[in-house]
């Protein structure tokens, strides 16, 4: 094993198989995504697949989006690496689903159209909440995206035999025309589709791995963890091997476990499937069953970081191209060799293009439909213009995601380290905001603004000043920093994650802005934002073809 | 592009009386008595977990059987509780607020909540 990654220039497996498993699906969901944009004339179509998607079928299209290739490569990888610390990441990312069950996605299917911004500016001054939703809707969706992009350059460097930084550039260039594509052409529903696909192969694919690691094991999961302690240390079993060498480590913890659990039901791409079903007792069976989904998809994770870890060992998956990521590829190849590694890296692909499709498409909707049509055009945006310029959009958003991947990918971080960024981005600027409105009677524009822009600044301001950005240590096996920029330190703030600081200061600042506040609130609007969200009268309605 | 025309809209007015209606405060109040608590709960129970993973590292580390320890049950309690809440939540939503919402529903659809029982004039 090694050698042959010694002898191949970084690539293991035979890249001509990667590479054609990789184009049949392409092919695959190209013919669907034609057939899928034959209805795609209204807005309705092109932003929220007509509303026709069935519950479960929308379940599905939800764990393609929400596992992307960090639940997939990275939490596997950071199992591998850490073990235990590498659970939290999969706990936290389950647990959130609750939040969204419980509070948020039947009430937002029942009260808005298309957008975030729908739901916050339903009982505000319009043009200064959407821009403030729409401006938050696009970092959060940038931030996912950088972590995507860096995920499929990495993932390719190793599958593909591509290496050097033009050809890691290159690829991720192909990954991005590739995802526009899919947007303009298959609107919401040919992305979903996509998603639908792609969740189901990439579930059947864990499963495969998971029963052959368990079958080595003799389907013993104490053995199992005892073949990762022995090759890791009895570190992999205990909490603290990534996060318990200091007290800031320790609270770094603690802050990315909160971002986690409170992110995903801010994330715009997740909301958005919300609107793509009939009415809100689908959107309560999509999330049921995307939590039954992405749950058992963790479990299998835990099996294969640990299986990583015991098969493949620490070292050689930290000093593979690639990294910590590489874990889930490298057990493919020394479970089934060549093929079952084009077949888990195939998929792997498959599923940064579906999430990267959806996430697009989440942010060209936000910027046609609220800063577009609704801020600039005051509403009175001709017809099919918006759907114009959402598909122009996607286009601006692609590129500017080829570029940020570009330079992810050249520092070489951890995704699911990177998304669990955007995860806090979407706690501190879109959660406060999404309950306030839904639950709070009083809630101003003015708390609204302050909650949104005040955890927006807070949360990317910190962030900057992190060692995620700057001044991180340099690890003595890449002879890298961990850092986005090298050689250059700026960083005040300790902590890697901010969710410990902004997202409580979001919850504040929307509070306080409310007391502050001299409007009163819009209580009619009010009035009909409870009617509607509890009982669904006057929700949109899914499109007769 | 999504034509408003066969869809008649409620007047502020019937969101006012819908909203201050016995069976909308028993509504969300069903609604809340569920969702608020059981949110309470579970970041609760995931906040020790994650604490306890931080700060009690002696005890997480505690072997229960073979290789297995502490961490990793209450870990995979968590994925427990959290099948478990939702299917609670699937049971209590269809036992206990679905009824009341479907009703009210097509009563507003009907335009029940215009006026202080009088006929409507819009048919």
């Amino acid at each position: 094993m090694a050698d042959l990654i010694a002898a191949d220039a970084g690539t293991i497996g035979e890249p001509a198989v990667n590479i054609s498993i990789f184009a049949v699906f392409v092919l695959i969901t190209l013919v669907i995504t034609f057939k899928a944009s034959r209805n795609n004339k209204s807005a309705a179509d092109f932003y929220a697949a007509g509303r026709n998607i069935s519950g479960t079928q929308n379940g599905l299209a939800i764990a393609g989006d929400y596992l992307s290739a960090a639940s997939f490569l990275g939490i596997a990888g950071a199992i591998a690496v850490y073990g235990y610390d590498g659970f939290l990441y999969s706990i936290g990312f389950l647990v959130a689903w609750l939040v969204a069950l419980l509070l948020v996605a039947e009430l937002l299917r029942n009260t808005a159209r298309f957008t975030m911004a729908d739901v916050l500016a339903f009982r505000m001054r319009q043009g200064p909440v959407r821009t403030a939703a729409a401006i938050s809707t696009l970092v959060v969706s940038l931030f996912y995206l950088l972590a995507q992009m860096a995920g499929a350059g990495g993932l390719v460097t190793l599958l593909l035999g591509v290496s050097g930084e033009a050809a890691q550039a290159f690829t991720v260039v192909v990954v991005g025309a590739l995802m526009i594509f899919y947007v303009l052409v298959g609107g919401m529903r040919g992305t979903t589709y996509v998603q639908v696909i792609k969740a189901t192969l990439l579930i059947i694919g864990a499963f495969v791995m998971t029963v052959w690691v368990l079958g080595k094991y003799g389907f013993n999961l104490s053995a199992l963890i005892g073949g990762a302690i022995d090759s890791g240390g009895q570190a992999v079993a205990e909490p603290g091997a990534q996060y318990g060498l200091s007290n800031v480590t320790r609270l770094d913890f603690i802050s990315l476990g909160l971002a986690l659990v409170l992110g995903t039901a801010g994330l715009p791409h997740v909301l958005m499937r919300f609107y793509t079903v009939p009415t809100a007792k689908d959107a309560r069976r999509s999330v049921v069953v995307a939590i039954w989904l992405i749950g058992i998809f963790y479990i299998f994770s835990l099996v294969i970081g640990y299986g990583a870890g015991a098969l493949v060992g620490r070292e050689e998956i930290l000093g593979a191209p690639g990294g910590v990521n590489a874990a889930a590829p490298l057990l493919a190849f020394e479970l089934g060799g060549t093929a079952l590694l084009g077949i888990i890296s195939g998929i792997a692909f498959a599923t940064i293009l579906a999430v990267v499709a959806g996430l697009t498409i989440t942010a060209s909707a936000s910027f046609a439909h609220d800063i577009y049509a609704s801020v600039i055009k005051k509403g009175q945006a001709p017809p099919n213009s918006e759907v114009k310029v959402a598909r122009i959009t996607a286009i601006v958003i692609g590129a500017v995601a080829i570029g940020l991947g570009i330079l992810a990918l050249q520092a070489g971080l951890n995704i699911a380290f990177l998304v669990a960024l955007a995860f806090a981005v979407a706690a501190s600027a879109n959660l406060p905001t999404i309950l306030y409105t839904l639950f709070w009677k009083n809630f101003t524009t003015q708390g609204a603004l302050w909650s949104i822009y005040g955890g927006l600044i807070a949360c990317v301001t910190l962030i900057v000043f992190s060692p995620v950005v700057s001044g991180a240590a340099v690890n003595p096996t890449t002879g890298k920093s961990t850092s986005l920029f090298q050689d250059v330190d700026f960083h005040w703030f300790p902590l890697n994650n901010p969710g410990l600081v902004s997202i409580p200061l979001s919850f504040f600042l929307g509070w306080l802005g409310t007391k502050l506040s001299k409007e009163k609130p819009d209580a009619v609007k009010y009035a009909e934002l409870e009617v509607r969200s509890l009982t669904g009268i006057g929700a949109e309605k899914a499109v007769q073809h | 592009m999504t034509p408003p025309t066969d869809r008649k809209l409620l007047t502020p007015e019937e969101y006012r009386q819908a909203q201050a209606s016995p069976e909308f405060t028993e509504l969300r109040r069903r609604f809340r008595s569920f969702a608020v608590p059981m949110t309470v709960a579970f970041l609760a129970w995931y906040l020790l977990y994650v604490l306890l993973s931080t700060y009690a590292h002696d005890f997480m580390s505690t072997q229960v059987f073979g290789n297995v320890n502490i961490g990793i049950l209450l870990g995979l309690g968590q994925f427990v509780t959290t099948f478990l809440i939702t299917q609670l939540y699937v049971r209590h939503a269809g036992r206990s607020t679905d009824p009341i919402a479907d009703e009210m529903r097509q009563r507003l659809e009907a335009h029940e909540f215009a006026g202080p029982r009088e006929e409507t004039p819009r048919g």
